[in-house]
């Protein structure tokens, strides 16, 4: 039954408009990086009168954005491969096996999610503090330290959508490696890890983009050495000037491999969060 | 969502008869008791070490006098038991008059924002339910906000909303012929729907793939047999889709709700350290206070007075949800 003329109107006008909205920063984005300085402090043209990749050429120059990229690129990469690590085994865990104080355990890393971010900065920085002096591991200012607070934030949700995941996989498998002679670990990375590869992409995209994106730790816990992209970018901003062709190409440089990468991988994140998360 | 697992009865202990079996049995027993916590053994450190540790000491320092010179020893400083407590929920004075303000803004913020994320994501998931021409490109492209990193979208939204070269003032100024002279976004009153398009705008991709993932679930044939009755898209949108989305709906808003309450990326790359006061949400109002004045006291207690806000809320929520839906599933 062909659906009626009002849906197919609804279903035009509305998606115009979401695709306006949604694409009005990436335009914005794209059309001023190509302008010159005099042209985006002007008023802003829809057209851009001359196209220039100069701003592309000189982001690297204004501020030391390779740095920061490097910076982000291991910090966000080591804080995805060590949360989806620990984030398998728990979830493994909270799947498999019957123990006591699971419920505890659910709860309260689920409740961590809740906690605004700014109630644990200052301890947080302390402990860091702290951790350093006692040990001589330097944790505040380091990647080290960034790795270690970023990859428990996408943890609890992480740990969420895998138990969920690892639930929809039938315990028949388990059973048959079990018959083959496997033990539970061997059974965990032979069976169900293969099994889960989906699940596992999707935690991963979601660990990366969370590592990438924040904000507010990265601009207390980083120093000039190890500064990331969230507070590079707001070198472009000088006393007397913002160097606004500057500061799109350079968001669009950083945005551009994690939205590739999110796109390529975006049907597994749907999977994944069909099959953990949303049941 | 958090359904118990369903795990299976425990295996039977009893191994063959050899002389010696009981002993491995127990031995392996106990391993296998152990097992579980060993693998949970990091995620546990993690989260004791970034989160639970840090949140009580935060709690703790929420009842101490802890101003700048005691910041390197925090230990140290002097008890002042609900000094802080009072101090911010004083609202004849200036500290609490703020902190209140900045909450009832925040409030009626997210209110505003968890709306509009649930209502456009729904509609988008929905009418991209069934194949058209375009569906997968579309799909694809409403996912890019989600996918942007934050300071990177927030940014260009910040050069979007500039008085003089900005692409919102063009518009509605230039083109539009909208007011004397070309309004200020940034600071001021309009701040507040500025900081809210942001908001939407990074947001509501979230809503849109969560239902996506949600209408999956729900049975193709449940479909049919309504075509079958006669229902059309609508009838079935109605009575079919949106009650199958409740359970997604429930998390999804709980979800929302406390990102958007706790949202401090957005404010704080949109306007600086300091929001004006019609967008100065509650995380950034939290940290500009306390680094402002270096007081972390107050600020501790603030935060601590936000947490049990949350936790009041999401409690209440849960137990208004989850008994509506244990009746109906069983």
């Amino acid at each position: 039954m062909a659906p009626p003329r009002s849906f197919l109107w609804t279903r035009r006008i509305v998606l115009t408009l979401l695709t306006g909205f949604v694409l009005l920063p990436v335009y914005v984005m794209v059309s001023s990086s190509l302008k010159p300085l005099e042209d985006v402090s002007g008023k802003f043209e829809w057209i851009p009168s001359g196209v220039t990749l100069r701003p592309y050429a000189d982001i690297w120059e204004t501020v030391p954005l390779a740095d920061y990229f490097v910076n982000s690129i291991v910090v966000s990469g080591a804080a995805t491969v060590l949360s989806v690590a620990v984030a398998v085994l728990a979830a493994y865990a909270v799947s498999r096996h019957t123990f006591r104080g699971k419920r505890v355990f659910t709860v309260t890393v689920l409740s961590t999610q809740m906690f605004p971010g700014i109630l644990f900065l200052l301890p947080l920085f302390l402990i860091y503090v702290n951790l350093g002096n006692a040990t001589g591991i330097a944790l505040f200012g380091s990647r080290e330290g960034l790795v270690l607070t970023y990859l428990t934030f996408s943890l609890p949700f992480s740990i969420w959508m895998l138990t969920g995941y690892f639930d929809s996989i039938p315990r028949e498998l388990d059973e048959a490696a079990k018959v083959d002679g496997c033990g539970p670990i061997r059974a965990l990375f032979r069976v169900i890890v293969p099994a889960a590869r989906p699940g596992i992409v999707a935690v991963a995209v979601y660990a990366f983009m969370t590592a990438w994106g924040e904000v507010l730790f990265a601009s207390v816990m980083t120093n000039d050495t190890t500064r990331t992209l969230a507070v590079g970018l707001q070198g472009y901003a000088t006393q007397n000037d913002v160097y606004w062709n500057q500061v799109m190409a350079a968001s669009l440089v950083v945005s551009v491999p994690v939205v590739a990468g999110f796109l390529l991988l975006q049907r597994y994140l749907v999977a994944g969060l069909t099959a953990g998360a949303v049941k | 969502m958090t359904q118990t697992a369903v795990t299976p009865a425990r295996e039977p202990a009893v191994r063959k008869a050899t002389p010696g079996g009981a002993r491995t049995a127990r031995r392996s027993g106990r391993r296998r008791l152990a097992l579980p916590y060993l693998l949970l053994l990091p995620a546990l450190v993690l989260e004791l070490l970034v989160h639970l540790v840090p949140m009580l000491m935060g709690l703790a320092m929420s009842f101490k006098e802890l101003t700048q010179f005691y910041i390197r020893d925090w230990a140290a400083a002097p008890w002042s038991g609900l000094d802080n407590f009072s101090v911010a929920l004083d609202f004849d004075a200036a500290v609490g008059q703020s902190l209140l303000r900045s909450f009832l803004t925040t409030c009626q913020f997210t209110l505003l924002s968890v709306g509009l994320c649930w209502l456009l994501g729904t509609a988008a998931a929905v009418l991209l339910q069934e194949n058209f021409r375009g569906r997968g490109v579309l799909r694809t492209l409403f996912l890019v906000p989600y996918a942007l990193p934050v300071y990177a979208a927030v940014i260009t939204w910040a050069f979007m909303f500039q008085r003089d070269n900005g692409l919102i003032n063009h518009v509605l100024h230039d083109q539009l012929g909208i007011g004397d002279s070309p309004a200020f976004w940034l600071i001021g009153d309009n701040s507040f729907w500025a900081l809210l398009a942001v908001s939407v705008w990074k947001g509501w991709p979230f809503a849109f793939l969560t239902v996506m993932a949600g209408l999956q679930n729900i049975p193709r044939d449940m479909y049919e047999a309504a075509a079958l009755d006669g229902a059309g898209v609508w009838k079935q949108i109605r009575h079919i889709t949106l009650p199958s989305l409740r359970p997604v709906n429930q998390v999804l808003v709980l979800v929302l709700f406390l990102w958007t309450f706790n949202d401090f990326n957005t404010p704080f790359v949109l306007f600086g350290k300091a929001a004006p006061e019609a967008a100065d949400l509650i995380s950034l109002h939290i940290y500009q206070s306390s680094f402002q004045t270096w007081n972390f006291g107050t600020g501790s207690a603030m935060s601590a007075l936000l947490l049990l806000f949350l936790l009041l809320v999401t409690g209440v929520y849960l137990l208004l949800t989850t008994r509506g839906r244990k009746t109906s599933d069983v």
